[in-house]
């Protein structure tokens, strides 16, 4: 077969909704592509553990603290199924933590925001990890097998965090005015960083395209902007608080709300490293690592020995 | 049953206090699937806790009101019982001040490198290990219960805190001066374990506590099997740090209180 048939068999494998799997024949930009996009999601699991993490041992209450420490731990695990899912196109994960520690590799801008107080917490539940779900939801169809079957295990544990999220809101909502004006606080400071989650608008999204084709992508941008828009008004109703965007009204027409704009500079700020977070995160994870090689080196020491005492017993067995 | 609370505390607070220390690392651990294991472990403390200040709250409740409001010296929780409201899961643990506190020192002890939280587990998790096996014919049905549960859970993380301790001892030239040097300075803290308090004297004689003293040689045997296998020295020290028990704790616990009861000291009586 020539490189032509190749690229016939797997577009026609696109076209048909037939999962590509990592031992077939893929061009070089879909896997590149692919493995951009599983790793930055993978290190923004990983990254997004520090904002919440800062809450674990000020946590108000044990049964929250004990709920918090299991979300994390999600985390840390959909990190790792992601990890193994980029593996399967031929990077390893230590390369790819590498370009996270460098700065090479990007992940998600949202958490390099700072969590100041414990309505912080619920709020990411609810409006970042709502807003993740959006876009996990559309990739539990993507066209390569392994990351949409780590995608279908993440949007289980994901849905259960944004319920979660808004289950601390509620409660907070019902209690004290000092607690309201908490839950208010953190909406404000969440809710625009949260619609930056799903990029750039369409027309200045230059990947979508070809990601739409390749059927990595399921929707545009703003068109999962928008549906998360327009479910979050009305849970945000129930919650008796206000989305701090005056413009935003329900459009007949449309059927959908509409919004104000999106300040986009802040967003490209934010993505280049000028975030209120992006040097203490960067340096945290470049310390975890940095401090663990030691024990990383330790442990491979061991392993090795282990494997030669028993080569070693097996020749005198013999 | 005074002792019993303090004793029931006793037990409540190491699994709080290590809890807490193990979920510092949560994000920062050498590598994911340990930085996993290290937060599962924290869970099962935590768990552990919960139960264990659930049952404290039922028994301080039961003693009688004008009584009650002497037992701790900390305004919020005496305001609180003052005004008749019953104590639940939260308030012995979030608005207790240190000297009320009844943990191991050993528990309160910071992370330091890993190599110190290995150390600091091993030796907690090999005795808590031997202390719930003891604790499940308890005849305080609650606790037996909880002891029993937790056996599992002990039994996985005593497992996972030896495995370590062997890699390190056995692993690099590094990694097995770290180890131990940590095991050099938490030895100080290991004998506290076994020093009786006068809680778990009385609760020994009522059948509803352990002998913790009786538990020192399969510890030692134990402790002495594994740093034999991790290529280890048992330090000479013999003297023994202890007062956690009794409630004279070192300097780090305040600080840990500070972080763990903040929310419910600056937004006194509000619910989460």
């Amino acid at each position: 077969m020539t490189v032509r048939d190749f690229q016939e068999a797997f577009d026609e494998k696109i076209d048909k909704e037939i999962a590509i799997e990592p031992r077939d024949w893929m061009p070089d930009n879909y896997r590149k592509t692919l493995i951009r996009q599983i790793s930055q999601h993978a290190h923004s699991e990983i990254v997004g553990m520090l904002p919440e993490g800062n809450w674990i041992t000020r946590a108000p209450s044990l049964r929250r603290k004990a709920v918090l420490l299991a979300k994390v731990q999600d985390e840390a695990g959909h990190g790792l199924y992601l990890y193994s899912a980029a593996e399967t196109l031929g990077i390893t994960r230590d390369e790819m933590v590498e370009q996270l520690h460098s700065g090479k590799a990007k992940y998600s801008s949202i958490f390099n925001y700072p969590t100041t107080t414990w309505a912080d917490i619920g709020a990411i539940g609810w409006l970042v990890d709502g807003a993740a779900i959006m876009n996990q939801v559309a990739l539990c169809r993507t066209s390569y097998g392994p990351y949409a079957r780590a995608m279908v295990r993440i949007c289980k544990e994901e849905s259960f965090h944004q319920r979660q999220g808004y289950e601390i809101l509620l409660h907070m909502s019902k209690g004290t005015e000092i607690q309201r004006k908490m839950v208010q606080d953190a909406i404000d400071r969440w809710w625009w960083p949260s619609l930056m989650m799903f990029g750039p608008t369409d027309d200045d999204s230059p990947n979508t395209a070809q990601s739409m084709r390749w059927r990595v992508k399921r929707f545009t941008n703003d068109e999962l902007r928008q549906r998360f828009i327009d479910v979050t008004v009305e849970q945000c109703k129930i919650l008796g608080m206000e989305l701090p965007d005056p413009e935003l009204k329900w459009n007949e027409e449309r059927g959908h709300f509409d919004y104000g704009p999106i300040d986009w500079e802040e967003f490209w700020n934010v993505v280049n490293g000028n975030g209120p977070c992006n040097r203490e995160r960067l340096k945290a994870r470049n310390d975890a690592w940095e401090k663990g090689a030691w024990v990383r080196d330790a442990a491979l020491a061991y392993s090795e020995k282990r494997k030669k005492r028993a080569k070693e017993a097996d020749t005198k067995a013999a | 049953m005074l002792d019993h609370l303090f004793y029931t505390l006793q037990l409540a607070d190491n699994a709080l206090i290590l809890g807490h220390r193990l979920g510092e690392w949560c994000g920062h651990g050498p590598v994911l699937e340990q930085d996993i294991a290290l937060t599962n472990i924290s869970l099962d403390h935590i768990g552990q806790a919960r139960s264990l200040y659930q049952h404290a709250a039922h028994l301080t409740n039961e003693i009688p009101q004008e009584q009650r409001a002497k037992i701790f010296q900390s305004v919020t929780l005496n305001n609180k019982i003052n005004s008749g409201e019953l104590l639940q899961e939260d308030d012995l643990p979030y608005l207790r001040d240190a000297w009320d506190f009844r943990n191991a020192l050993l528990t309160e002890q910071p992370n330091g490198d890993w190599a110190y939280t290995v150390a600091r587990s091993f030796f907690y998790d090999v005795f808590y290990f031997l202390y719930y096996t003891k604790l499940k014919d308890s005849k305080d049905a609650q606790l037996a219960a909880i002891a029993e549960k937790s056996l599992k859970e002990v039994a996985y993380h005593q497992r996972w805190s030896s495995e370590w301790m062997i890699r390190l001892g056995d692993g690099t030239e590094e990694s097995k001066t770290r180890i131990q040097n940590a095991v050099n300075d938490y030895w100080q803290y290991s004998g506290e374990l076994f020093v009786m308090s006068d809680a778990e004297n009385a609760m020994l004689k009522k059948g509803i506590g352990v002998d913790a003293a009786a538990l020192k040689p399969e510890w030692d045997a134990k402790v002495e099997a594994i740093f034999k296998e991790a290529t280890l020295s048992i330090p000479e020290e013999k003297w023994m740090q202890k007062g956690g028990k009794q409630c004279r704790h070192s300097e780090h616990l305040g600080f840990i209180l500070a972080e763990l009861q903040y929310m419910q000291r600056a937004y006194p009586g509000m619910e989460w």
